[in-house]
Order: C-alpha cells, then structure tokens, then sequence
C-alpha cells in the first residue's frame, strides 16, 4: 500500500513538475488587470507628498494619484487600486515579475535601466534634481564646502552614484553611510551621524517637513548635482499598456493645459473645442485606439484632477511640501511638462 | 533431479517490482527526475522572463566601474573601482569584523561560562543574568540598540570625547592615532614571526623533556616572552621609532590616525555579546561534563587550580565544547551579514548596492552565497582539524 | 595507662581558649561561604558590588524616578524630564498599540489582540504533556485556522483586511509558529533522506541541509523576496508575506532535519532489526517504531529551534516588512517623537525576552526530565 502511495506521489511530482514547465502565456497586462479587477501599484514606503500611508493604511501623495487615474482610465473607477509599497531594492524585480503592474514611486529614468533592466518609461511626471539637506547649525552653504563630510545615501539609486560622481568630479572626499530603509537612513541623519542627506531635492523637503522634529534647524543646499526625471515605469514587451500609461499621463497634462478641471469637467463636456471633445471623448475614437472606454480621460479628470490639480494638492502650496512648480509647470508657462497631441 | 532440488529450495525470485534493489533504484530515478524537473522548471522560468524582460545576465558587469562610494574599507578602494574590486572590499570587511568578533565572542564566553561555575554567588548570579539576557533577545533588536546608542549618546566630531590623549569619542566613531609606516616596521614583523616559530619550538621541547625526565619547564612564560620580547628588541634597536599619525578635527570629521565607525563597533559588539552568551553555556556544559571524580583525583595529586584547569578539566572538556563551538562560529559569520541593516559594508551590502545597480540579481546572490558556503567549509575544516588533535586518542 | 596520665595533666593545664568555628549557617555565614571564601572572591565580590553601584541607581533613576509616564509630544517629554534625562515612557503610552500591531486597521485592533492570545494559549497549552498525542495536533489546526479567519476576515462579517497591513507582533509570532509547522514534516523527510540507503537520495538532502544550513538566513529572505518571482511563470506571483514565509520554512527545516537526525541516529538498531523481524516495511517501520521514539528524545533541541526561529523573524525587516521589530523603527521615525529608541527598544525586548526565555527555561526542564527517565 505504502509502496504504491510512494510511486504514485512521486508520479505525481513529476507530472506536477512537467506541467508547470509549460510557461503559462504572459498574457498583456490590460487583459490581466481586468481579470483581476484592480491595477497593481508599486508605491514607496512612505514618502511624505508622494505616497504615505496614513493609520489607516490608505495611501495619499502624487504617486498615488497617479495610480487612481490610470485605473479611473482603465475601469472608470479610481479606487481599483492595490498598493504595494516597495523598497528601491524591491521594485525592479516586482515590476519584471508581475507582482505590479506598473512603478509609480519616483523612479529615474536612465538609460541602463531602459535597456538592460528591461523597463520602459513613461513620460517624465516630476522633473528634479538631487541636493543636499544639512543641519542649519553647520553653517554650510554651498555642496562645494562638503569635502571631507559624511553623507548618509539610499543604496541602489541613481543617488548614489550621483553623489560619488559629483565629488570625484569636483576632487573632493566623501563617506557614505549607505542604509535601505528609509526610517533607519533619516534615523542616522536626524541622530547627527552624518553631515548630510542627499536624495532628490523634492523627497528632501518630504522629508525635512516630514520626519524631522523641527523642519527650521535644517536647509536644503542650492546645489542640484543631477537631473532626476521622474517617471512611472511598465514592464518591457507590452506595448498596449505601455500606451495606456503613457497617454494616461499626457491626458492629465493636457487636461491641464486647456484648462479643464476636476470642478469644470462636466461644462467643459459641453464644449465646442474640438481638442477638449477628443480629449474627454465627446468626439469618439481616443478610447478605442487605446482599448480604453471613450470617457477614460474624463473620468481621469473627474477622480483626482488635472496635472496641475494633482501637484498642488500634494506637492504644492496646498500640501505639506510647498513646493514650487519650476521646471514642473506646463510647457507654456516656462516649464518641461509638455502633451503630446491627442488625436 | 539435482537441479530439480536446488530449484525447489532456491526462494522463488520475487517479481521485479517486489524486489527491493529494483524498488530502490526506481524509486531514485523518480526522484532525482522530479527534483531535476523541478529545477529545470525554475532555470527554464528565470531565463525565459529574463529572457522577455530582456534583462542582461552573466558576469560581464564584474568588470565595469563599480561607481559609488562604500564608507569604510581595508583595502584601496574608490568609486572609479570595478564591481568586483567592490566586492572584494565587502568580503574583506566581512572576514574582518567576522574573525576580530569569533576571537573576542571566545574570550567572553569563556569567562563568563566560568564566572557561572564560580564559587562565587554574585558573580555566577551577575554571569547568568548576562546569558539569560542577550541570548533571548533577537539580534537584529540588538544591533539596532547599540547603534543607537552610538549615534544618540555620542557628541558631534567638534564635542568630542577625549578618554585618552588623542583618542576621540564622538558619532562619527572613535578614532586614535596609529603608528605611521616606519622602515623597523618589515624588521618588528619578521622579529614576530621568529618569535611565534621559537615559542612553539619551546613548547614541543619542553613537552618532548616532560615526558623523557618528567621536568617541567616554563615554556608558556618563555613563548611569550620570545613573542613580544623580540619585536620589541627590534624596535629599541632601531632606536624607538615611533612617530604617531594623529587625529585632528578637520573641516567635517576626524583626519589622521584609524577610526571605528559606529556601525563597526555596533555590529562588533553586537556579534561578540550576543555569541558570547551561547559560547558560555557550552564552556559550561563542557566544564559540568567533566566528572568531578577528576579534579579530586587531580587535588589528591597536589595540582595548583590552575595546573588542574590547564592538565585535566580543559583538554577534557573541549572534547564536548569543540564541535558546539564550531556551530557559533559559523553563525557568528553568517550574523555578520546583519551588517546591512545599520549600513556597515560588508559583503551582503555591497553586493545589495551591485544587484540594485546592475539588476542582475541572480548573480548577486549567486555569489553571495557562493562566498558564505566558502567560509562555513574553510571554519568547519578547521575546527574538524583542531577537534581531531583534541579528541580521545584511542589506544 | 600513660593515656590516663596525659589527660589527667592536660586537664589541669589551663587551655587557650579557642575562637569559635566560622559561623556555616544565617546570613553571614552564607556571605562568607558565597562572596569572601577566599581572597580572590573577595576581590572579586567588591568588583561585582562597585559595578552594581556604579549601574543599578542611574538605572532606576532613568527608568523610575525621573521618567515622564504622559506627555503630549516628545519636546513636551523633553521639557519635562529635566537635566539628567529620564526615560520618556509617553512615548510607548502613544506608540504602544502602533508597535504591537502596526497598521492593522485602527477599529478592528481586536482581532491581531485575539489572535497574539491565542498564541499564547496554544503555546502554553502544548506545555501540559496531559494533552500531548491526538489532541495537540487537532488544537493547534483550529488555533491556526481561527488566526487566519480573524487575520484576513471576509467572513462571520469581519471585513477583509489585505496582508499588505499585517503587522506587528501578530505577524512574528504568526511566521515563526506557521514557519515550524510547516517545516516539520519537510525537516522529517530532509532528515529520514540523509540516512537513507539510497544514495540518489541520499546525495540530494545532504546538499540541500548543508547549502541551506551554510548561507546566512538574509540571502534565503532576499532570494524569496527579490528572486523567487524571477522563478515562476510569468504572470503567476505570490503575496509578499507569503513569499517570506516561504523562506522561513525553507531555512527552518533545514535545521530541524539536523535536530530530527540526531534522534534518528540515537534510535538503537535493535529497534529496527526487531521491525524488520515483525516484516514491517520501510515506512511502518519509520512510522511506528523509529519516528515516535526519535522526535520524542529531541523535544528540547526542536524547543530551541523554534526559538532561534523566533527571534530570527526580526530580519524580514530587511525585506520591507513590519514585524514587531519593524513596527518599533515605524514608530521611531515619527517627526514627534525623535531619539527615544532606548526606550521603544527596551519595551520590545522586553516582549521578544519573554516568549525566548519561557520557551528556552521550559525546554531545560524538559531535558532535565527526559534525562532522568533516561537513566533509569
């Protein structure tokens, strides 16, 4: 009995084993997020402004906002959304295996990681550039005064290597204190362990408003020693959500620049422009060509807002942060953010 | 009619799947099928979604510039170094802080698993509270604490502590002044190296004498004296050269002599407290194991406490403590890799840093591990060495 | 005859009188036979004492007397405690419920409380050897499923809650005791595969045991947490704390096929030859006779590993997830409350220390036990 039981498990492994070899067909993710009925989001751990989760485990912030539209695009309701906080370390590997369904946490768009990472980027929605945070009490006033400092770094950034770029190009030493979690890396700052924090200058003031117990004892250096395009990230090989992502994000930014916003929508439905029709689908055609619903980009707009709505709310003088639009106004008021046409 | 017999009396063969050798090797051929399917499985998967994702794979990146900068390191290293120098530089650092914590985590344990047989009430009482502490409590709460402690306690680099004449304490570490490189320096090494090979070479005659006459000689006195006396004749002789490289509060932080950082010494002392306590209970165990039948008859034949310690309890008793301790040292190391969660580089960061930058995290891993199996077999051999020597010599 | 004499003179020789035994019984002959019986240990003792003196009162001091028990943030502690600096324990008062259970819905914070009691209960229940045999296993199926219904709800009207928000001290104690149930049956096949006849078979558990036994627990958890996706088919993933999980029972049966295979080897062969005598085939015999005497002589090393277990789940904070060591750093980087870490991390030693040395003070008792039976 037990003789047979043995042979028939271990047939059973092997056929288990062979049937699994047959690699289930990556089906394209569109198709996949219906099926599961929620996009899979991969979000930072906690990043004030950007995505924070609050007691409750919900999460708010810019990223985040940006996750609620393209599922207010894809099913016409913002709240499809499950959020899985990730760590710099964490978030390739989520995206390349599916656990995700596309990166919306401040992730840099470079060339290897288009190429050799096997991601694809989506357009640019936070131009920045990384500085330096330092207690006001040092007295330093410019990043060329760090020679000789320590500076706590997240590892697996683009930071990182910014940072040793920067002061072997500028001939000066350094000392990293390099830590992934960001509650401990802030912890080492705060406790004075270093002289300076270095990360993109926006999660600087995230975290200056954020983490530190008196924001006014510290100063973020002038200096910005890289460019840091932010962007929401899909996997490569998927072209149909590729364009959905892409097109999600330039909705936003064109909804912004003709003016249409979350408390005009449904007067705008009503107008005569004939780029506000195609954009919220009064002229149809938009939706199809994306595989979407015709009223995906309303529907975008009427759940979290245009480009501009979103970055106030979150980043700018109605959120914590207070940052300034700078290179992240519209094309037509002196900035980069800039639409490709939809038509 | 013969062959009729043999036969009738031979046990009838069993039908093949009733056969227990036939049994065995099918059953292996099953197993070894499934576990090799299995893992096909898994290496088919990886390579067709790196293969999709069109993610890089190899060791190529090795080569390249490794780019970022790692904190604290024994050997030259800068940013403009390959991934594999970088590498180098985590394994060094995690040999380092592995061998200085296994050599310290031994002396504590030691003394503390004797101070719990002490005679003495408070100190066994204050040694088992030591014990009964540490090992209960997770390491990684540990590490975190001392860390902590560091970063919090400690004044900054301009307030620092002065315990000593040049010697600062601050949350930038500790930093004391080193010797600097002098032309007696080759000269004192060699001095230390003839004065290990002399001191063994005492050792082995003076045990070869004892056993022909029966005449003990000093020789633990005279291998000491030999080990340090003639570095430091070499030194006097060269006409005490000693110019101290020592550190000064420049711009940010300390320049000039060696520092530890906190992290090190975190991690340092996290390792030694918390493998100090498992070593003692097995130096105690090793000790209580011993039956006292033998340190009575070693009193009765008028040994000092010492002579009976050194000449019948201990080589006794390492019989039992060796191969636990072998199991400490090993966890020792691989406790080491806690490294990455306060930030010291040693090789579990450092190859985290590469996985993040190159994304090749198979390989990152791949040799992470690779590395560890190293260590743990070149400690196992070692310590299998040494317990042959110790064991029972069965005569 | 001269013994007459000699005592008749030594009575009337007047006799020094002698000073009286050193007391062996009462307080001071206990000191003098414990602290001071010989110059060594007195020294000794006074070393001991001064250290005590030097410790014990800024301890108490820091803890007890200045210490600020209610504040509303940590500049207020700060202002309150005074020069020396006290311990802050508002700050535990405020972050206590957040270190137990993290970020588990705020309102249904009862459930990660029943589910931490009923740890308890089963760990202290499977204590009293009356129950051992049948009903253990049967107690321990229903605590586990009620910790899942009361973890993920969706049913009896609970409302779901999704593993991204388990936390805390419901989720450690939830990855070692799941950890080792599973593993066990695992470690028994790792342990009866190292000592089988089969050398195919043979080959394979020993290279798993000693890989797996030979790299450090964070590379199991980064390889589960970063590779195994990489692993499976695409589109196929699994949950994050599922996939920690995972790594624990791999990393735990390892060791506890090593545990279990030194029962194996204790087993003396007369058992198995008289099985083999009774005609009973590999697996009744391992079932019967090896196994249940084998796991019984190893009950306190498989106590310890569970312990090691325990304190080992601290690590999946490297992988990004709140166990209670996580949720103590969470509440460390509160903006409000900044540099009280003593504080946070005594209060969670304090609960990793209590289960540990239970469990570690029960397995001595047991092994104390199992080697009295032994002996007779």
């Amino acid at each position: 009995m037990i003789r047979m039981g043995l042979g028939a498990i271990s047939a059973l492994a092997i056929a288990m084993g062979l049937g699994f070899i047959a690699p289930a067909e990556a089906g394209p993710t569109l198709d996949k997020v219906k099926q599961a009925g929620a996009i899979s989001c991969g979000v930072q751990t906690g990043v004030a402004g950007y995505a924070q989760p609050d007691s409750q485990g919900v999460y708010t912030g810019f990223n985040v906002d940006i996750c609620h539209a393209l599922s207010a695009a894809v099913f016409g309701d913002p709240t499809k959304v499950k959020f899985v906080p990730l760590t710099a370390q964490q978030r390739f590997t989520a995206l390349q295996s599916g656990e995700v369904d596309l990166l919306s946490n401040n992730t840099t768009w470079t060339l290897q990681r288009d190429t050799e990472l096997g991601l694809n980027f989506a357009p640019v929605v936070f131009y920045d550039g990384q500085g330096f945070m330092v207690t006001k009490k040092s007295g330093v006033k410019s990043a060329k005064e760090l020679n000789g400092a320590t500076i706590c770094v997240a590892p697996g950034t683009t930071t990182e290597l910014n940072l040793a770029d920067y002061f072997r190009a500028n001939k000066m030493e350094f000392k990293p204190v390099v830590i992934e979690k960001l509650d401990e890396l802030t912890g080492a700052f705060f406790s004075g362990r270093c002289d300076a924090y270095t990360t993109d200058a926006s999660a600087l003031a995230a975290v200056r408003i954020g983490r530190a117990s008196n924001p006014d004892d510290y100063v973020i250096l002038p200096e910005r020693i890289s460019k840091e395009p932010l962007a929401p990230v899909v996997r490569h090989g998927d072209e149909q959500w590729f364009d959905i992502v892409r097109w999600v994000v330039y909705a936003l930014i064109e909804a912004e620049e003709k003016g249409i916003t979350q408390k005009n929508l449904d007067d705008m439905a009503k107008s005569e422009d004939p780029t506000v029709k195609r954009i919220l689908g009064a002229t149809p055609g938009m939706g199809k060509a994306l595989g979407l619903d015709e009223k995906w980009a309303f529907n975008e707009v009427k759940a979290v807002g245009n480009y501009g709505e979103i970055f106030e709310r979150n980043l700018g003088m109605a959120g914590p942060l207070k940052l300034d639009r700078g290179l992240n106004n519209l094309w037509t008021k002196g900035g980069l953010i800039y639409a490709m046409p939809i038509r | 009619m013969a062959s009729d017999t043999a036969g009738a009396l031979r046990p009838k063969r069993p039908p093949p799947w009733h056969d227990p050798a036939v049994r065995g090797v099918v059953f292996q051929i099953l197993f070894v099928a499934a576990v090799v399917a299995a893992g096909g499985f898994l290496v088919h998967n990886t390579l067709a979604n790196l293969e999709r994702q069109n993610i890089a794979t190899g060791f190529g990146f090795l080569g390249r510039e490794a780019a970022f900068g790692i904190g604290e390191s024994l050997i030259l290293y800068s940013p403009a170094d390959s991934y594999a120098r970088a590498f180098l530089v985590g394994l060094t650092n995690t040999l380092y802080v592995a061998a200085l914590g296994i050599v310290l985590a031994t002396i504590l344990g030691t003394v503390m698993g004797l101070a719990r047989l002490s005679s003495n009430w408070l100190i066994a009482k204050l040694a088992q509270i030591y014990v009964e502490t540490f090992r209960n409590i997770p390491l990684a709460l540990q590490l975190f604490f001392w860390w902590g402690l560091l970063r919090w306690s400690a004044p900054a680099p301009r307030q620092a502590w002065q315990p000593l004449a040049d010697v600062f304490v601050s949350n930038r570490g500790i930093v004391f002044p080193v010797p600097r490189e002098d032309p007696a320096h080759p000269w004192m090494l060699l001095a230390l190296v003839i004065g290990i090979v002399g001191a063994w070479a005492i050792a082995r005659w003076a045990r070869l004498r004892q056993a022909r006459t029966g005449r003990p000689f000093p020789s633990g006195w005279a291998g000491l004296a030999l080990v340090f006396g003639l570095p430091l004749a070499v030194f006097l002789a060269a006409g005490a050269p000693l110019r101290l490289d020592v550190p000064a509060l420049h711009g940010f932080n300390f320049t000039g002599g060696t520092a530890v950082s906190p992290e090190f010494a975190a991690l340092l002392f996290g390792l030694v407290i918390y493998t100090g306590s498992f070593i003692a209970e097995i130096v105690r165990a090793g000790i209580l194991a011993v039956s006292w039948g033998q340190s009575e008859a070693a009193l009765a034949l008028g040994l000092t406490a010492w002579q009976r310690m050194r000449l019948v309890v201990l080589p006794q008793a390492l019989r039992v403590i060796v191969p636990p301790m072998t199991s400490q040292y090993l966890s020792l190391t691989k406790n080491s890799s806690l490294a990455v969660i306060i930030g010291f580089p040693d090789l579990v960061s450092v190859a985290n840093t590469t996985i993040n930058q190159t994304g090749q995290a198979v390989e990152g891993i791949a040799m992470i591990m690779a590395v560890y199996l190293a260590i743990s077999l070149v400690i196992s051999a070692l310590m299998n060495l040494y317990n042959r020597a110790v064991a029972l010599v069965e005569r | 005859m001269p013994n007459i004499m000699t005592t008749g003179i030594a009575h009337e020789l007047p006799v020094p009188a002698e000073a009286p035994p050193p007391r062996t019984h009462g307080p001071i002959g206990w000191l003098r036979a414990n602290l001071f019986n010989s110059l060594f240990n007195t020294v000794l003792t006074l070393v001991a004492l001064y250290f005590l003196a030097m410790t014990i009162p800024p301890v108490i001091r820091w803890a007890l007397i200045d210490a600020v028990w209610t504040a509303p943030s940590g500049q207020a502690c700060r202002g309150a405690m005074g020069q020396e600096g006290g311990a802050c324990w508002a700050f535990i008062g405020e972050k206590l419920r957040f270190i137990l259970f993290g970020r588990f819905p705020y309102a249904e914070q009862w459930r990660p409380l029943v589910v931490v009691v009923i740890f308890v209960a089963l760990i202290l229940l499977s204590c009293d050897r009356r129950l051992w045999g049948r009903r253990l296993p049967v107690l321990w199926l229903l605590g586990l499923a009620a910790v899942g219904v009361l973890m993920w709800g969706g049913v009896f009207g609970l409302s779901t809650v999704d593993t991204m928000l388990w936390s805390g001290l419901p989720l450690t104690l939830i990855f070692s005791v799941v950890g080792i149930v599973f593993a066990f049956p695992f470690g028994i096949l790792l342990a009866l595969g190292r000592r089988s006849r089969l050398p195919a078979v043979r080959a394979i558990s020993v290279g798993y045991i000693e890989l797996v036994r030979g790299v450090p627990l964070i590379t199991v958890l980064f390889m589960a947490s970063v590779m195994l996706p990489l692993f499976l088919p695409s589109g196929f993933t699994i949950d994050k704390l599922l996939r920690a999980q995972i790594a624990f029972i791999l990393f735990a049966a390892a060791y506890l096929a090593e545990v279990i295979r030194g029962g194996l080897q204790a087993i003396p062969t007369g058992q198995i030859e008289a099985a083999d005598a009774l005609g009973l085939g590999y697996w009744q015999r391992t079932r019967l006779i090896v196994l249940p005497q084998a796991l019984a002589m190893v009950i306190p090393p498989l106590v310890n590993t569970f312990i090691g277990t325990f304190k080992d789940t601290s690590l999946v904070i490297i992988i990004g997830l709140f166990d209670l060591l996580g949720t103590v750093n969470a509440a460390l980087a509160d903006a409000n409350w900044q540099g009280f870490y003593v504080e946070a991390y005594v209060v969670a030693a304090a609960i990793y220390w209590s289960f540990c040395f239970f469990m570690s003070r029960y397995s001595q008792i047991l092994e104390r036990e199992f080697n009295k039976s032994r002996r007779r």
